[in-house]
């Protein structure tokens, strides 16, 4: 049977896979007939509203419910005096325990530490009386000062965590080689200060729960439940002190996740408690401004990285340190971006000596988690920056010095940096690929030859730029997958997974991988995802796995569905297994077949898990043409151009929609969004007219190229990650074309977002202070010679 | 983000609805299009005791052209885009309106909502102040007219009393031959203006700038004309020098707010270059 | 409370509901008709637009009661007896919809541009867009769907 597993896809003249197949799921959604967790129906219900505190630090004095709980329409009101033991939520990823001070605990206790933090959940017959009821809560809190900056928390002046003694859990460290010794000998080394703001992922449902308790048989069911349900069905059935069979968690459809939806938030506990407590069904459906308070923030870092090169610009060196900003609380995977900054910001270089810190710091705003490509996003803005600038003070070109730096195919698996503290992940490499390839065609398909008059030129009042930006993008995480495929008695396949669907198109790409597997046509075979009933262990979607993880174990459990088939035929024609020859959904042997329904019987199912301890690594290039308004600083994207190999493409319609809409959120992420705080902890960006994101009018003119040219060598399919590439180079891409633009002006775009106010102030500031004087201030940071 | 707890109602006629404002003594609000009101209601920064709804009140809702332009305040900007004498009888409103909001809003939104919301970045107060318009009101005490630079007190803020509705708004007749610009800068097609310049100007027998009117908004309080603008450019030839250098000498005194869109000395910088414009493609505008 | 009366998809609808209840609630509260989705509540994000006697609206921003006695079309009109209509099924082709959140209100906007102005160009159909937010898809491949769907509206 080990053998069979290790059969890789081989394509075919009519497979599935590789086609653009139209979504199944597309004719729901297209009717209006989807059913996300505001549609489901259920009798009874209550609507819960939580009561988040208004201020940002402090120890609470006075909490009186009772108002609230006697407005007619009120059935109860929750505080942590109705929990008893109030539960806390644990890391999932980069579980260490020196996050163990600063984990959250359900429901606020003694102090609150962020605007947001929930401190009561209101509970009545409609949502809008619920919301009456919060106005007649009484809350007091002796006011603590408050930390916002990762320089205030830096100081341990003012902690968080008094009993923890400092602001800083955590210094997540990468390395590799002897960085001190390279940068002592280095003949070029420069520094940068960067910053990336504070951002999130809005997905455009906000999050939701509804808990039904069933009394009598002690049963609990959760709709709303995405990404990593196993995991949180296996931490609330603990919370509630139930056993893990009496709790399921149901997927219903999701309106986008991105890394931030799905998680083990507060909600997750209090909403099931809720429903225990009171005994009827209680719904949460969280409004938009909750979301822009509450939901997993992320991104903000400021940092300060060093390159060292030889003169020829071959990169010797990284060092440096990063400070990330990740909010009042550890969420449960609030310690994933700090470590991928760190062990991610060589990115797709071969870079020998690494010494980069990643410092958390606590402070009094909304907790952040993971949002696509975490911690890549940051890292390929700091990386590419640094590289473009070197490129410059060595006179070499933009595209030679990273063709000279790619990681070459021959160094394939090429170890990442190492990273201090040890978690599955702490070692990685990038599984193969031909870098240096897939550059060449971007800048091909770019025309960045063609383009290279217009650098810096000023036409019609804009300063024109072209820049670029290479990335690989870690997917597929471990441990496994599980799958539980039935043949029915009438021939259908339903095809059970622990992935998650969360606008991605799984339940085709499923289907398209299931239909080569089989042999049979799409309409045959219905996938179903992500609830906890469907298979023994699953876990989940995230870190761009379920292609690999989900497809992998769809395809092995294909290949063991077909030896069962045959075996079945076997019997029945009286003859051996190898005998047998499967076609179009019959079993043949010489001149007889029988179709899979007669095989059938009353159902034949496979259950399995795929293994895997590998990440994939797709990767590629970014180039940007960008043209620039002196006047405003507004920012036109003319064309921007992503390449990417994946190893092998599933459905290249839906891999092209991720691409365009990871490319849009990376133009949000450095134009348009940011989380603004004031010197209070209040939350200034609170709607969505202050809180920006694309709209069809903003970016236009962008062309993707995906590939399938080097198959990943650790799963059947070959497949890598993908999903969030579109995403990962657009910082460095775009600061690179910018400051190309405004090469005139000698300006730095190190801090994001770039906003029109912003680049003005760039412009502007470089003019008053003269060419001359930026020119010394390079000189500075940059040493050459020596 | 449930609307707060308010009676309802939806009079017939005007003196009903000035009954119920009076009534209410302070604490209701009229619903027209509702576009600028509901998200208020929606994030509880407004509790009124009673909502009066404007939709069953007739005669708002006409548009007038007797050489001067008059809007009955329930007219919606879709309404303004559709009307086909607005093309000569008063292009620069019909520009304007183009750049308000979005195209789900133009179906709802009404003039006397805006004016009456007074955003301090919206464009149709600013054109209301830049072409001199005059507002009429009627209030249990009876009816008036308001100019509109006089109707704007601050943000959010307007000269009307509790118990005071708009009816309408009139725009001075159009000249032929006249010229104007609108421009706007704003992160966001449809997006409040970060700053904003409206010009219009007549050419005399001379080929000079004449009865020259300039306007500028998104800058913190209210929509302002700026007279410096006005006397520099006006008995001019309009030429693009004349333009550029009346377009910064022009924002220099003018007050200007720092928010978390822009601070002053951007802002300053865009009315600058927003007027620059707006005067630039004024030369392609007439006949 | 107050009783409302509303015709939606060519159904007439009678309910009582407390007077604050916007439309967009309204029709979320009636069988079947949950296609219409509710994502901001303030009136910027666009999914939950209906057509309302014939031009697109945001219903968040209504109230039940405005729409007494009127005419509303929602998302679930467009589809005729089990077939997508050619709006939805160029939806379908060019992947215009990944999560699906904010394709009703999408598809309704677009319906009515089209219906209104069967003749738009790109430039057109982007500014309309850009009173709807979409997180997915990057806006490109609904621009595409409906420049093909416009044909159908002619």
């Amino acid at each position: 049977m080990g053998d069979i597993l290790r059969q890789t896809y081989q394509p075919k003249s009519n497979s599935f896979i590789g086609q653009p197949i139209e979504r199944v799921e597309d004719l729901r959604f297209l009717r209006g007939r989807g059913t996300y967790v505001a549609d489901v129906e259920v009798q009874n219900e209550l609507h819960a509203v939580i009561f988040r505190s208004p201020v940002a630090h402090g120890r609470i004095t006075h909490l009186d419910v009772g108002a609230a709980a006697s407005l007619p329409g009120v059935a109860a009101v929750i505080t942590c005096k109705d929990i008893g033991e109030v539960p806390i939520i644990p890391l999932r990823q980069q579980v260490f325990d020196e996050g163990i001070p600063y984990l959250q605990s359900v429901i606020a206790v003694d102090k609150v530490r962020y605007v947001g933090e929930p401190v009561a959940v209101v509970l009545a017959e409609t949502a809008a009386i619920a919301e009456d009821a919060l106005e007649l809560i009484e809350f007091d809190v002796e006011e603590l000062p408050v930390v916002v900056t990762t320089q205030a928390a830096a100081t341990d002046r003012q902690l968080l965590f008094e009993e923890s003694g400092t602001n800083c859990p955590i210094v997540m460290t990468a390395s590799k080689g002897d960085a001190e010794k390279a940068f002592a000998s280095a003949p070029y080394t420069r520094r940068e200060s960067f910053s990336v703001q504070r951002h999130f992922a809005l997905p455009m449902e906000t999050r939701g729960l509804l808990a039904v308790w069933d009394e009598a048989e002690e049963q609990l069911t959760v709709h709303g439940a995405t990404k990593v349900i196993f995991f949180n069905r296996a931490l609330l059935a603990k919370m509630l002190g139930l056993s893990n069979d009496r709790v399921e968690m149901i997927e219903v459809d999701v309106g986008g996740a991105f890394g931030a939806r799905g998680e083990f938030y507060p909600e997750d506990f209090l909403i099931p408690f809720a429903a225990r407590h009171t005994g009827r069904p209680v719904r949460w459906i969280e409004d938009r401004r909750e979301n822009l308070m509450a939901m997993n923030h992320a991104r903000e870092m400021d940092a300060e990285i060093e390159i060292a090169c030889e003169l020829d610009g071959t990169v010797i060196g990284l060092r440096g340190n990063i400070n990330v900003d990740i909010g009042a609380y550890v969420r449960t995977n609030g310690f994933t971006a700090p470590r991928n900054v760190a062990q991610f910001c060589s990115g797709p270089y071969d870079i020998a000596n690494i010494a980069l810190d990643a410092s958390v710091f606590m402070t009094n705003k909304t907790p952040a988690g993971t949002y696509r490509g975490p911690g890549r996003f940051e890292a390929s803005f700091f990386m590419e920056r640094l590289l473009h600038l070197a490129a410059q003070d060595l006179g070499i070109d933009q595209a030679e010095i990273r063709r000279k730096n790619l990681i070459p195919e021959a160094k394939m698996p090429f170890k990442m940096a190492r990273m201090a503290h040890v978690d599955p992940s702490s070692e990685t490499e990038c599984d193969g690929g031909a870098y240096g390839e897939v550059f060449d065609r971007c800048l091909e398909e770019f025309g960045w030859e063609e383009k290279q008059h217009l650098q810096g030129k000023l036409i019609d009042g804009r300063y024109h730029g072209i820049g670029l930006g290479c990335f690989v993008e870690g997917g597929a995480a471990g441990p496994r997958e599980g799958v539980r495929m039935r043949l029915e008695s009438d021939g259908s396949v339903i095809v059970n997974v622990g992935s998650s669907a969360v606008g991605q198109g799984l339940q085709t790409i499923l289907g398209q991988i299931a239909a080569d597997g089989l042999g049979l046509p799409m309409e045959r075979i219905s996938v179903r995802h992500g609830s906890t009933s469907l298979v023994k262990e699953g876990f989940g979607s995230f870190h761009s796995r379920s292609t690999v993880m989900g497809g992998s174990a769809v395809h092995n459990a294909c290949i063991e569905m077909m030896q069962r088939i045959r075996e079945k035929a076997a019997l029945r024609f009286g003859c051996s297994a190898e005998a047998i020859e499967i076609l179009d959904g019959k079993a043949r042997h010489k001149g007889a077949s029988l179709d899979f329904a007669a095989l059938a019987g009353e159902g034949l199912e496979v259950e399995l898990s795929f293994p895997n301890s590998k990440h994939t690594y797709s990767y590629g290039a970014h180039a940007a043409h960008v043209a620039v308004d002196p006047a405003t600083g507004h920012v036109e994207i003319l064309k921007y151009q992503t390449v990417e190999d994946v190893g092998r493409v599933i459905n290249p319609a839906t891999l092209h929609g991720q691409v365009l809409g990871s490319a849009c959120q990376g133009f949000g992420s450095v134009f348009l969004e940011e989380i603004i705080y004031d010197e209070n902890g209040q939350l200034l960006t609170g709607t969505l007219a202050d809180y920006l994101i694309p709209t069809s009018t903003d970016f236009r003119g962008v062309d993707s190229v995906s590939l399938g040219l080097r198959p990943c060598p650790n799963n059947p399919l070959g497949a890598k990650g993908a999903g969030e590439g579109g995403l990962i180079a657009v910082g460095g891409t775009l600061a690179n074309a910018i400051a190309a633009a405004l090469s005139s002006f000698d300006v730095k775009p190190h801090h994001l977002p770039l906003t029109p106010r912003r680049i003005w102030h760039l412009i502007n500031d470089s003019k008053k202070s003269g060419f001359a004087a930026q020119a010394q201030a390079n000189s500075t940071d940059a040493r050459t010679g020596q | 983000m449930k609307l707060p707890e308010f009676e309802y109602r939806s009079p017939a006629t005007l003196s009903e609805v000035i009954a119920l404002l009076v009534a209410a003594d302070g604490e209701a609000k009229l619903l027209s299009g509702g576009q600028s009101l509901m998200p208020m209601l929606a994030f509880r920064m407004a509790t009124p005791t009673v909502l009066v709804d404007l939709r069953k009140v007739e005669g708002l809702d006409a548009i007038e052209i007797n050489g001067d332009v008059r809007l009955g305040a329930r007219v919606r900007w879709c309404d303004i885009e559709k009307d086909q004498r607005l093309a000569t009888a008063h292009p620069l409103l019909q520009e304007a309106v183009r750049h308000i909001a979005h195209y789900q809003i133009r179906n709802s939104g009404t003039v006397g909502g805006s004016l009456a919301h007074a955003d301090p970045a919206a464009e149709f107060p600013a054109l209301a102040v830049a072409c001199g318009a005059v507002i009429s009101t009627v209030a249990a005490n009876g009816s008036r007219t308001v100019a509109a630079e006089d109707f704007f007190l601050g943000p959010l803020v307007t000269v009307l009393e509790p118990d005071e509705i708009i009816t309408g708004i009139t725009f001075p007749a159009w000249k032929a031959g006249r010229r104007f610009g609108f421009q706007e800068f704003a992160r966001r097609r449809g997006d409040f203006a970060i700053a904003g310049a409206i010009v219009h100007y007549d050419i005399d027998a001379g080929g000079r700038m004449a009865d020259v009117h300039v306007g500028a908004f998104g800058l913190g309080d209210t929509p302002i004309r700026l007279q410096v603008a006005e006397s520099l450019l006006d008995g001019q030839q309009p030429t693009a020098e004349l333009f550029e250098r009346v377009a910064t000498a022009a924002t220099e005194d003018v007050e200007i707010q720092d928010d978390i869109h822009a601070d002053a000395e951007y802002r300053r910088s865009l009315l600058g270059t927003m007027l620059m414009r707006a005067l630039q493609s004024s030369s392609r505008s007439g006949d | 409370m107050m009783q409302i009366g509303i015709t939606i998809n060519n159904v007439s609808y009678e309910r009582e509901v407390p007077a604050r209840t916007t439309l967009a609630d309204f029709i979320r509260g009636l069988p079947g008709l949950t296609g219409t989705h509710v994502a901001c509540e303030h009136g910027v994000c666009g999914a939950c637009t209906v057509v309302v006697d014939g031009a697109a609206v945001r219903s968040c921003l209504m109230l039940a009661a405005q729409a007494e006695g009127r005419q509303i079309e929602t998302v679930e009109s467009l589809a005729g007896d089990g077939e997508l209509s050619p709006l939805q099924s160029a939806f379908r082709k060019h992947h215009a919809l990944q999560c699906g959140f904010c394709t009703s209100g999408i598809l309704m906007t677009m319906h009515a541009l089209l219906r209104g102005e069967p003749d738009v160009d790109e430039e057109r159909v982007r500014e309309v867009l850009s009173g709807n937010l979409c997180r997915c898809t990057g806006y490109q491949p609904i621009v595409d769907a409906v420049m093909e769907a416009k044909q159908s509206y002619g």
